[in-house]
């Protein structure tokens, strides 16, 4: 295999990395406002405390990455989404501080809770305007992007928009139906079902949008034989709605959060067939984007040894604070 | 609303400002994840609660500025994409993989280990936290590794070829990351980051110990951060020497920009220019107050050492004389002033009256927050320095940037400013009154006065006998 294609998987895997990951604990902010009490809201943050710095750390190799293996790619993606990347890094500051600061203070409190609500749904908004502007297309001139600041701005981008929210509001709702007790748990599991339905049709809409937006789209997924490779991907989403829906009903703990996850894991990867080989489609390829193989090389001898680590002690991370948090016993220093 | 603005200034003031606020959190954070590594292992080793009291005082800061830091530094790893997407597609191939390495080495690291230092020693017991508080501090130090490698080769570029596109390709990659300038930056600015931590734990202490000077914990940090300044300050002097003499090997223009310097000393010795105004639309300094022969010493290391002024380069090479000529002197002055409290307090420790000191207290505190100030100083001085290029003498600046209309990066620059200021703002405000808090044997999160909640699932250890010193094991 060639190192550009190496290369484009290791980076989708950081980008889906931190789509379940940060996707979770930022789900966990939007659906803050519903969670009932302050204790609730305490609890609810302090099952993501200890691991959203590590989980956001996949959007800084998402991006670093890119600009290491495939700078072209990174260098006109970015001015193309200036605005809508420029709002989610100033929410993601909204919702990082609120972490520590809303323990600093009992009168200033709400503002933190405003603030890691609006920062979560923000930086969710952003990211999937992001993935709608990627998806519909970007004006591209020699090397450069060429469009306005403005360009992103579709139905298409709003509606991609939105379903991450929904989406994220599902992985969070299902994250602390496994992590947490009692009336907590019970209203979690209430909007696990609310955001479990609207992320299924958000999905089916954007199915069914995107083929028709470019016909290299269409061919890839409606054409015979192509069709039988594809397939089992619309296969799987089903089997793991299903999943999903009769874990909810019959109050599983731990499988819809599981199930959640592999909808969003196959909802990607059919978003990479539709887009493989092309990085910004349909101009721009991953082997017109990659740096040069001595780049390559150079960083894949890092990351073969490094990601393997990183993997392994995320997991002892998560496994140190496994286990359901109980109101009141906050992790907090 | 930005029509008569030019983005490309747009966009670097952009930049200065959001890695200017940014480079205060690493710059503490470096030194505090060290200090905090350093306490627990004395108190593991002594068993004197004084250390982990000092610790877990610390720590609650610590949480604070690394938060700030990880969230203002997300903001830096895009901005290179949105800003100067020229620059990034050209050095891709070489700085990006270097930050590639950041991310992997040291990012993953310090946030993998983050949460168990902050929230899991209860869940893991004593030692494997200590552990988890060691692999934090040697993650800072891997981030200022790559990203200071990353600084430097656009100083002093090296290692590198060009391809069919235009992009700077790698051909030695350790020629890349051991660049000539990468040793004496990185060592002056991993000094700087303990210096500028040292400052604050030792105001900090000096604050308490004010009104209360038999407080343990407060006479810890105090003596503690004078040590490191005693030590370390003239260290860095000597460190920034080296790197001065350096730059003037590798970015003459730079130094002569630094020094004020316009004419070139070929009939003579070089004078330092203590104070002047450096006047680049005459290409002479004003109101200069000399010190004969102390530039080609300084400099050169000999008496009439010849130093190349600015005129001896195009004008359009020139960076901005009358900036940097001053920041440098702030920086320069605020590192004699740390060495000037080493040595006093030197002085009072020889005496037997450290803490009984109220005008060396007094002036400790005056000194806290001069670490950053030298430290923004200092970044200012090399970066406009490295100015009109983003690559030192092969990418120019105004080749460097996004295809972004001024309006946009006005509104971006905009809003940052408003963010950073209310944000970190409000931070610092809950940073200032942990910090105004008597560090007490009562720290309400010591491990031993918390109810071990957890007690039945996680690894059994024990926290009684942790105040009486221990047999080593």
């Amino acid at each position: 295999m060639d190192l550009a294609v190496l290369w484009a998987f290791i980076i989708a895997f950081a980008v889906i990395a931190y789509v379940i990951l940060d996707g979770f604990d930022l789900g966990t902010g939007i659906l803050f406002p519903l969670l009932g009490r302050h204790e609730n809201r305490d609890t609810a943050m302090n099952t993501v405390a200890p691991i959203w710095d590590g989980n956001e750390t996949w959007l800084v190799l998402g991006g670093g990455g890119l600009f290491a293996v495939f700078p072209l790619a990174y260098a006109i993606i970015m001015p193309a989404i200036y605005a809508p990347l420029i709002a989610m890094l100033l929410a993601l500051i909204f919702r990082g501080v609120a972490f520590e600061f809303r323990f600093k203070t009992v009168r200033g409190r709400w503002m933190w809770d405003v603030s890691f609500f609006v920062g979560s749904i923000v930086a969710a908004f952003s990211q999937g305007i992001a993935l709608g502007t990627l998806v519909q297309g970007i004006d591209i001139e020699g090397r450069a992007y060429a469009g306005g600041w403005f360009d992103w701005m579709t139905p298409f981008s709003l509606m991609t928009g939105v379903a991450v929210v929904v989406g994220y509001a599902l992985l969070g709702a299902t994250w602390l139906v496994m992590k947490t007790e009692g009336e907590l748990h019970d209203i979690a599991r209430r909007y696990a079902w609310i955001s479990a339905i609207g992320t299924m049709v958000l999905i089916g809409v954007v199915s069914l949008w995107m083929p028709f937006m470019e016909d290299e789209f269409y061919l890839r997924w409606f054409t015979f034989p192509q069709i039988f490779y594809v397939a089992p991907v619309p296969i799987l989403v089903a089997l793991a709605t299903f999943s999903l829906f009769q874990s909810l009903a019959t109050g599983k703990e731990i499988r819809p959060f599981l199930s959640a996850l592999a909808i969003f894991v196959l909802s990607f990867a059919g978003l990479g067939i539709t887009f493989y080989p092309d990085i910004i489609p349909p101009h721009v390829t991953i082997w017109e984007a990659a740096a040069p193989d001595s780049s390559l090389m150079f960083l894949l001898v890092g990351a073969s040894v490094l990601i393997p680590l990183i993997l392994a002690y995320t997991a002892y991370s998560y496994w140190v604070f496994r286990g359901k948090v109980r109101e009141g016993e906050g992790y907090h220093h | 609303m930005f029509e008569g603005f030019d983005p490309v200034t747009l966009a670097r003031f952009q930049f200065a400002f959001t890695i200017s606020f940014h480079i205060i959190f690493p710059a503490f954070t470096i030194g505090l994840a060290s200090f905090l590594a350093v306490l627990e292992g004395l108190w593991l080793a002594t068993g004197r609660s004084v250390y982990i009291e000092t610790f877990n005082y610390w720590i609650k800061i610590f949480a604070l500025s690394f938060g700030m830091g990880v969230v203002s530094g997300i903001v830096m790893s895009y901005q290179f994409g949105t800003n100067w997407s020229v620059f990034s597609d050209k050095t891709g191939p070489i700085l990006g993989p270097m930050m590639g390495y950041e991310v992997l080495s040291a990012f993953f690291l310090e946030a993998g280990f983050l949460g168990i230092m902050l929230f899991g020693r209860k869940r893991v017991g004593d030692k494997l936290h200590f552990a988890a508080t060691v692999v934090v501090a040697i993650g800072t130090l891997f981030s200022a590794f790559w990203i200071l490698s990353v600084n430097s080769w656009m100083q002093t570029p090296a290692g590198f070829g060009y391809n069919a596109a235009g992009q700077f390709v790698p051909e030695d990659w350790w020629a890349i990351i051991f660049n000539p300038s990468f040793p004496y930056r990185l060592l002056h600015m991993v000094l700087a980051a303990y210096l500028t931590t040292a400052f604050i734990v030792g105001a900090v202490g000096a604050f308490h110990l004010l009104r209360d000077r038999t407080n343990q914990s407060a006479r810890t940090m105090f003596s503690m951060a004078l040590w490191m300044a005693t030590i370390v300050a003239p260290i860095q002097i000597v460190a920034g020497d080296l790197h001065g003499t350096n730059t003037l090997e590798h970015q003459p223009a730079k130094i002569a920009a630094i020094e004020g310097h316009f004419e070139t000393n070929s009939e003579g010795p070089m004078p330092l220019t203590l104070f002047g105004i450096p006047n680049m639309e005459e290409g002479r300094t004003d109101y200069a107050v000399n010190v004969p022969y102390l530039g080609s010493l300084i400099l050169t290391h000999s008496l009439d050492g010849e130093v190349q002024g600015l005129n001896a380069f195009p004008r359009e090479d020139w960076p901005n004389s009358t900036v940097i000529f001053w920041t440098f002197r702030v920086m320069v002055g605020i590192g004699f002033a740390m060495l000037g409290i080493g040595l006093w307090s030197l002085f009072k420790r020889y005496r037997g009256s450290l803490y009984d000191s109220p005008w060396l207290q007094r002036a400790m505190i005056a000194m806290g927050p001069m670490g950053f100030v030298a430290v923004i100083c200092g970044w200012v001085t090399t970066e406009m320095g490295r100015q009109p290029f983003t690559v030192f003498g092969l990418l120019r600046t105004f080749e460097s940037h996004s295809p972004i209309a001024a309006e946009a990066v006005g509104t971006s620059l905009v809003a940052f400013i408003v963010v950073y200021f209310v944000l970190f703002g409000a931070g610092t405000f809950y940073i200032m009154r942990l910090m105004s808090k008597l560090p007490s044997p009562a720290e309400d999160d010591t491990p031993d006065h918390h109810p071990t909640r957890s007690a039945g699932i996680t690894p059994a250890f024990s926290l009684e006998g942790r105040n009486e010193p221990e047999p080593a094991e």
